[in-house]
This record gives structure tokens, C-alpha cells and sequence, in this order.
């Protein structure tokens, strides 16, 4: 173990130990390394004389910029409030038409009607407001609880089957599980149903069976349906004989919708967004149907 | 390995594994139905299948006494087989939850497979049991082979790494029983924790009983970084994990910390685990294959000396950075980031010094898939301190926070870091271990190569790119003063690199699977090598001929 020995590569000295064949040179530590570690220093020391850094026994250094994040947020959402100010009060403001027939509050609409929607309603209805299996389409002309920002605006409010004290309540009874019709009327009240909106699945065969179900549709489901089957917006209930269906309009998803029942649920939106943004909402999910090709 | 065991040590392996049966036992009277039964139940299950093992060979002959002349390897052959099996597991189960990422139905629709619960057996399954597993095989053998001495138990290493197993087990199915303290990378309850403390605290003193024992003048650098590991995730982990149980017979507990120094304490944890962990280490490793592999003195012992207390004594104070713009008091955040650009410095200069130390093999780097790893491992770890420093700056992570980014950051770290040095140092330490004259196949070896690289950069590249655009999307702002997209449009924006992030998993997944392989055949297929038997504390020969030299 000699300790003057000396690596061939790099002519550095070694250490003089070795572990398991091991060797480390006594290389010097590079200057670079030295110069960086002083600006890194130096950095940080900067950093400490003008900003909030180190604490003391009750309190912290508070550095002579004298800044602290709380009051850059405050700030911050003071002017952000103050840049939205003016559209915002007009909104506010301005009646449903009023706003429809300004064009640049139009546009805050659009904008800001397009983020508000996919934060709070496309979960359910999807990005483009198209709904899915189980959730309306909000760019179709059917609603079930009727159309027009004003309705839309308060169906937001109040929800539907939610928590709000005056919510919109609808329920569709479950009448084959809690035994209300048996098995054969529900067979065919189904089928009748599902001859409403579409009209070739009534055929010679199952023309007594439609009968019977339209029996049972005239003294059961007509209450709320309609004796036509158009549905009642004052209470949710769907219009049959279109091609609108939140749930699926084939003969099984109906026979299921009946036999177990239907209670949809949309939340109140009352307490987390703003009436100004429920406006913006209601106008920007109107302007789906309307701009509808 | 239990032959290895005299008589008086296989009873006392007994009785340890009788001790954690009747303990299984009680847990799982005590638990009922409550997750802490069902882990009362793997707890017994793992000592009685344990205590078939030594109980078989019970009644074997005793070991040779020369044994304790020799280097103890039985544990750590172990060990490197429990590292592989872990890092199948974890990398498959990340490659899951990021396929379910871009495709949410691979969730099937059951609880246990849900994201939430799939994510930390990923993290789990990769820092702890691939990382972890890597850590205790490979400290046992440079801290042998560096102080020339065998361990200083015969039945204490078996302890540490078995027991350390358990608790990985019993951490990975608790996540999918729904079992979870919400602090992330210290998700195991209460009485896994108390297990793993006991563990620790053996390994401590194992690790300090053999340094003790050391016939070599001066503790060789590794060993440093090994100690801090060591040292230092025992205290993260028992500060972080304090906390008061529900009840004896249940899993569920409550942390002592509360509100922002909750937060606080768990970000300490997180950031140091992320050092002393995934970076101490892994440096230990480091230290001792790079210049065994490349068969170069270490450039500069000045430079390990700055770099070592440089990287612990700055960590310590750098983890606030992860709670930037929270809660957290704005000087205590100024005083993590201030800290955490100061480390950059001594980070590099490990770096630094271990690719200077490749001056004069670098031919080597370019035949030999084995030191590239090595050298890809040195040069993502200098990439990824660089990016975590320039992270911990406020207005960078004002952007990068809450993004892809620090996915992608992670990963860097994780993949080009502590992978490619634990399969450097893997495939240095098999043939040596297994004292076979190489491995299977170096053509294998290059494909891993290949395929770790190129699924590490399709990883990396796809989640800075969807972190970029996330972090600007959240903060972009429309003429009237408000936000110009929705999140779920940042969500849609992530599909195709979701997509391409699953794929560079996959890849790496892959070059995983083709180690194993490989490794499974060296030790099956590759004939005994006679120059390897040197490799013994004592062996008669000047100290260094006793070398494993590279092949």
C-alpha cells in the first residue's frame, strides 16, 4: 500500500487505502464546484435579507421586501374581481332577454359558459352536453322539466330530488317491484309504450297484446304521462312518444324502468355557484339546442 | 440457508417465528373480520410457512464451522431474488393504474381495483419492495465485501429481510382491503409500522455490528450513505408515523399531527424519503459497483466528503418545497426553497464525481450494457436534482405543482435513477454472488438496456409535456378575466400521452421481466467459475487481489 501512489489515467494521487480493490483519488475539489456553491449561497443569503425566511422565537424574519402570500393573494383576487366587474353586474343585472340581445355579454357567456359547464355539469352530461345512458342530452329540444333559460336557471336552482327545500320532485313508482302490476301487464304496457314512439313494432301478432297494455297505460301510468303519452313537464314526466330517452327507449330498458321504477337526481346548484353564474349556465346549456345544426 | 443455521440458531429462528405466530394469532382473534384479522392470518400463515422450512431441516448436520470465515451470501441471493419479484409486481401494477388513467374501465368496477387503492401498491411495490429489497441485498454485500468481515449475526439478516417483507406484504394488502393512513409513501397502519420499527432498529444494529467487525482501517464511503439510510428513515419513519389506534383490534388509526404541521411533518417524511431512501442509498450502491464495475479509483475522496454532508445535512431542510403556495406560513416555504437550491451543488458534485470516475473506462460504457446502466443511472440522477431544485423555486412550482411534471420528475428519478443503478449493480453483483464466470447472456443484458432507456424517455417525455400544457391550461385566462378551460379540457388534453406513458411502462416493465430471466438462467445455466472463490474476508492473498474484477 504504497501512499504515494499514483493513478495512470488522470496522474492523481490515491488515498492510499483500498477497499475490495477499491481506490479513490485525492483529486482536489474542482473550482467550479466551489464558485457554484458560493453563488448558490450567496443566492439564498439574497433571498433571506429580502424575503419572510427564518424563524425566530414568536415570530420570523419578515425580509424588507415586507411580503407575505396571503396579502399577494388578496391582491390578486381583488383586481381579478375588479377586471370582471363590469360584464358581471350587467349579468347580474340584466334580464335573461336584455342579455340574449347583447352581443359581448353573449360572449362572456360562451367563454365563461364553456369552463363553468365542464367543472360543474359535464360529469353527468358530458363535455359536449350530450348526456349519456342515464343522463339527459341538454342540446336535444326535449326537457323534461321545459326548456328556455328561465327553466333551466331555476331546474339548476332547485335541483331535482335534492336537497334544496323546493326542489323539483319526480319519481316513477316501481310497479312490478312493489307489486303493483304482474308480470303480464307490465309485458304489455311495455310493449304498448314502446309502439308510441316506435310505430313498426306494432304488428299484426301483438295488436291484442298493445290493447291490453294501453288498458293498463290509460288507468296507471296516464296520470302523469298523459293519456296521449306526451308527458307533463309540471311534474318530470317524459314525454313516450318521441325519440328523447334518458334511460333507453328499447323494449327491456322499458320493461326494467317499469318494473323497478325511476328517480332521477340532479343536485342543487343554489349554495355552490353564484346566481350570476347560474345565469351564465342556463343561457350557455340553452345555446347547446339552439346552435344545434 | 437453514443449513447454514448450527442447531442453537435454528432454535432461536423458531422461536423469533413462534413469537410473530402467536402474534398473527392474536391479531386475528382480536381483528374478526376487521383487515387487522385478515393480516393477523397472513402473519401466521408467513411464520408457520417459515417455521415448515427450518423445522424440515431441523435435524440436518451442522454447518461447517469454516462458515464463519467466509462472506454471508444466502441472504442476500435472497434478497436479489425478493428485488425482482418485487419490481415485476410494482412496475406491473403501475403500468395498470396508468393504463387506468387513459382507460378508467380497466378498473372493472371493483373496489380493491379501483385507482385509489391500486396506486400505492405501485408506489409500495416499487420504492419498498423492489427499492427496499435492492437496498438491504446489495448493503449486505458492500459492507462485507468493504470491511472485509462477514455479518455479524447468522440469524439477524434473515430477520431483517424476511421481516422487512412481511411488512411490505402486509402493506400492499391492506391497500387493496382499503387499509390506508392517507400519508403518501407512509400509507401502513399502526402495527405494520411498529413491526417495521423493530426490523429497522435490527437492521441498524446489524449494519453496526459488522462495521465494528471491519479488518479495513477506514469505512469506505458506501458505507457512509448506507448508515444515513439507515439512520434516517428510521427517524422519518417513526415521526411521521405516530399516531393512535381506533382500537387494539382495529387497522384504522389517527395521526398525533394535526392540520398544517400534519402536513408539514408528512412532507419532512416525503421529501427525506425521497433522499435518504431513494438517494443515500442508492448512492451506497453506487459507490462501490461503478468502481468495481469500471475498474477506476473514485475521482475525487475530497469530493465524496463535500458531497455526503452537503446532500444530508441540506435535505433535512428542503421538504417544505412540497407545500408551496398551502397553508404553510410563506417563510417556512422561502426557507425549503432557499435550501433546496443550496443542495443542488452538492448533488451534482456526486454526480460529478462518479463520471469523472468513468475518465479513462468510457470505452468500457460503450461495450458494456452493465456500466451503461450505471453511467444512465448518474446522468438521470444529476437530471433529476437539477429539475428538483428548479422545482422547489415558488414561481416554477406555482406551474409545475399539482401537474404531470412532478410524475415525470419522479419517474426520472425513479426509473433513470434508482433502477438503472439497482440493474447496474444487479447484474455486477450476480455473477460475483452466484460465483458464476458471467452472465447468461450480455446480449440479453442490452436489450434490457434498450428497453429501459427508451421506455424511461417515452415516460419522461410524455408526462413534462402533459404537465407543461396542464400547468398552463389551469392558469390560462380569458379576456374577461376568467378561466379558459374547464378541468375535465385539461383531462382531455392528457389523453394521448396517458396513453404514451402507459406504453414507455410497459417497455420498462418489459426490460424488467427480461432480467429475471436472465438472472434466473446465470444462476441455473452458467457454470461455476473457479476465479470467483476467491472472494472471501480472509483469503490469504494481499488486500484488493481478493477483487471481483469485472468480466
Amino acid at each position: 500500500m504504497a501512499v504515494e501512489e499514483h493513478d495512470p489515467v488522470s496522474g492523481h494521487k490515491t488515498t492510499g487505502h483500498e477497499w475490495n480493490g477499491i481506490k479513490e483519488l485525492d483529486t482536489a475539489v474542482p473550482m467550479g464546484v466551489l464558485i457554484f456553491i458560493v453563488v448558490t449561497h450567496l443566492w439564498a443569503f439574497v433571498w433571506w435579507i429580502l424575503m419572510p425566511t427564518w424563524p425566530l422565537i414568536t415570530t420570523y424574519t419578515k425580509g424588507i421586501l415586507n411580503t407575505d402570500q396571503r396579502k399577494i393573494v388578496e391582491q390578486d383576487l381583488m383586481t381579478a374581481q375588479a377586471g370582471r366587474a363590469t360584464w358581471m353586474k350587467a349579468i347580474e343585472t340584466g334580464s335573461f332577454e336584455e342579455i340574449q340581445a347583447n352581443e359581448n355579454l353573449m360572449k362572456v357567456v360562451r367563454t365563461t359558459g364553456h369552463q363553468l359547464f365542464g367543472d360543474n355539469c359535464a360529469a353527468c352530461h358530458g363535455v359536449d352536453g350530450r348526456g349519456r345512458a342515464n343522463y339527459p342530452d341538454l342540446t336535444d329540444d326535449d326537457w323534461l322539466w321545459g326548456g328556455g333559460p328561465e327553466k333551466i336557471a331555476e331546474t339548476m336552482q332547485l335541483g331535482i330530488n335534492s336537497r334544496h327545500q323546493n326542489t323539483r320532485v319526480a319519481q316513477m313508482p316501481a310497479f312490478g317491484r312493489d307489486a303493483m302490476l304482474d308480470r303480464t301487464q307490465i309485458a304489455n304496457v311495455a310493449t304498448y309504450v314502446h309502439s308510441l314512439s316506435n310505430p313498426a313494432a306494432s304488428t299484426a301478432q301483438n295488436v291484442a297484446q298493445i290493447q291490453a297494455g294501453r288498458e293498463v297505460f290509460l288507468t296507471t301510468c296516464a296520470a302523469c304521462h298523459g293519456e296521449d303519452g306526451k308527458g307533463k313537464r309540471e311534474v318530470g314526466a317524459p314525454n313516450l312518444t318521441d325519440q328523447f330517452w334518458v334511460y333507453g327507449g328499447d323494449l327491456q330498458t322499458l320493461i326494467n324502468s317499469i318494473h323497478g321504477g325511476r328517480q332521477g337526481h340532479m343536485p342543487t346548484w343554489d349554495e355552490r355557484l353564484t346566481p350570476a353564474e347560474i345565469k351564465i349556465l342556463a343561457l350557455y346549456v340553452n345555446s347547446l339546442g339552439v346552435e344545434k345544426p | 440457508m437453514v443449513q447454514q443455521l448450527t442447531s442453537g440458531e435454528r432454535q432461536n429462528a423458531l422461536v423469533i417465528l413462534l413469537c410473530v405466530f402467536v402474534t398473527g394469532v392474536i391479531m386475528a382473534a382480536a381483528g374478526g373480520s376487521d383487515p387487522l384479522g385478515v393480516h393477523g392470518v397472513i402473519v401466521l400463515l408467513f411464520s408457520a410457512g417459515l417455521g415448515a422450512l427450518v423445522s424440515r431441516s431441523f435435524y440436518e448436520p451442522q454447518p461447517d464451522p469454516q462458515r464463519l470465515s467466509q462472506y454471508y451470501d444466502d441472504p442476500i441471493k435472497v434478497g436479489i431474488a425478493l428485488t425482482l419479484a418485487w419490481g415485476i409486481f410494482g412496475m406491473f401494477m403501475g403500468v395498470w393504474t396508468a393504463a387506468q388513467l387513459a382507460w378508467p374501465d380497466l378498473a372493472f368496477d371493483a373496489g380493491w381495483s379501483s385507482f385509489g387503492r391500486l396506486r400505492p401498491t405501485h408506489t409500495t411495490g416499487v420504492i419498498f419492495g423492489f427499492g427496499g429489497n435492492a437496498l438491504i441485498a446489495t448493503s449486505f454485500h458492500v459492507v462485507q465485501r468493504t470491511s472485509r468481515a462477514r455479518l455479524a449475526g447468522q440469524v439477524s439478516p434473515w430477520f431483517v429481510l424476511l421481516g422487512y417483507n412481511l411488512f411490505c406484504i402486509l402493506a400492499v394488502t391492506g391497500y387493496f382491503m382499503g387499509v390506508t393512513q392517507s400519508k403518501e409513501y407512509a400509507e401502513p397502519e399502526w402495527y405494520a409500522d411498529l413491526w417495521l420499527v423493530v426490523v429497522w432498529v435490527t437492521f441498524f444494529v446489524l449494519y453496526l455490528r459488522t462495521l465494528a467487525r471491519r479488518k479495513e482501517p477506514h469505512i469506505y464511503v458506501a458505507n457512509w450513505y448506507f448508515m444515513a439510510f439507515i439512520v434516517v428513515v428510521a427517524i422519518l419513519h417513526i415521526v411521521n408515523n405516530l399516531a393512535i389506534p381506533v382500537s387494539f383490534s382495529q387497522a384504522k388509526s389517527y395521526t398525533i399531527w394535526a392540520a398544517v404541521q400534519d402536513a408539514m411533518v408528512q412532507w419532512w417524511y416525503g421529501h427525506n424519503a425521497v433522499a435518504f431512501f431513494l438517494t443515500a442509498g442508492f448512492l451506497g450502491m453506487l459507490y462501490y459497483y461503478l468502481p468495481v464495475r469500471a475498474q477506476r479509483p473514485i475521482f475525487s475522496y475530497r469530493l465524496s466528503i463535500l458531497s455526503f454532508w452537503g446532500i444530508t445535512f441540506f435535505y433535512m431542510w428542503a421538504g417544505s418545497h412540497h407545500l408551496h403556495y398551502t397553508a404553510l406560513p410563506h417563510w417556512v416555504q422561502n426557507l425549503g426553497m432557499t435550501f433546496s437550491v443550496m443542495l443542488l451543488v452538492p448533488s451534482w458534485a456526486s454526480a460529478g464525481n462518479a463520471l469523472l470516475t468513468l475518465n479513462g473506462a468510457w470505452h468500457k460504457v460503450r461495450d458494456d450494457a452493465t456500466l451503461r446502466f450505471i453511467m444512465v443511472a448518474v446522468v438521470f440522477y444529476g437530471l433529476s436534482t437539477f429539475e428538483g431544485s428548479f422545482m422547489a423555486i415558488r414561481p416554477v412550482n406555482a406551474l409545475s405543482h399539482y401537474t404531470d411534471w412532478t410524475v415525470g420528475h419522479v419517474h426520472a428519478g425513479a426509473l433513470g435513477w434508482v433502477a438503472f443503478i439497482t440493474f447496474g449493480s444487479i447484474y455486477t453483483l450476480v455473477p460475483s454472488l452466484w460465483k458464476r464466470e458471467r452472465m447468461y447472456s450480455s446480449a440479453l443484458v442490452e436489450v434490457h438496456f434498450w428497453l429501459a432507456v427508451t421506455g424511461t424517455l417515452i415516460y419522461v417525455f410524455a408526462m413534462w409535456n402533459s404537465g407543461i400544457i396542464q400547468g398552463l391550461m389551469w392558469r390560462t385566462y380569458t379576456e374577461e378575466g376568467t378561466l379558459a378551460y374547464s378541468f375535465l379540457d385539461s383531462l382531455v388534453a392528457m389523453y394521448p400521452y396517458y396513453i404514451a406513458r402507459a406504453f414507455g411502462g410497459l417497455l420498462f416493465l418489459l426490460g424488467a421481466i427480461v432480467a429475471a430471466f436472465n438472472i434466473w438462467m446465470t444462476v441455473r445455466a452458467v457454470p461455476v467459475a473457479a476465479a470467483r472463490q476467491a472472494d472471501v474476508p480472509d483469503s490469504g492473498l494481499a488486500p484488493g487481489a481478493a477483487a471481483t474484477p469485472a468480466e
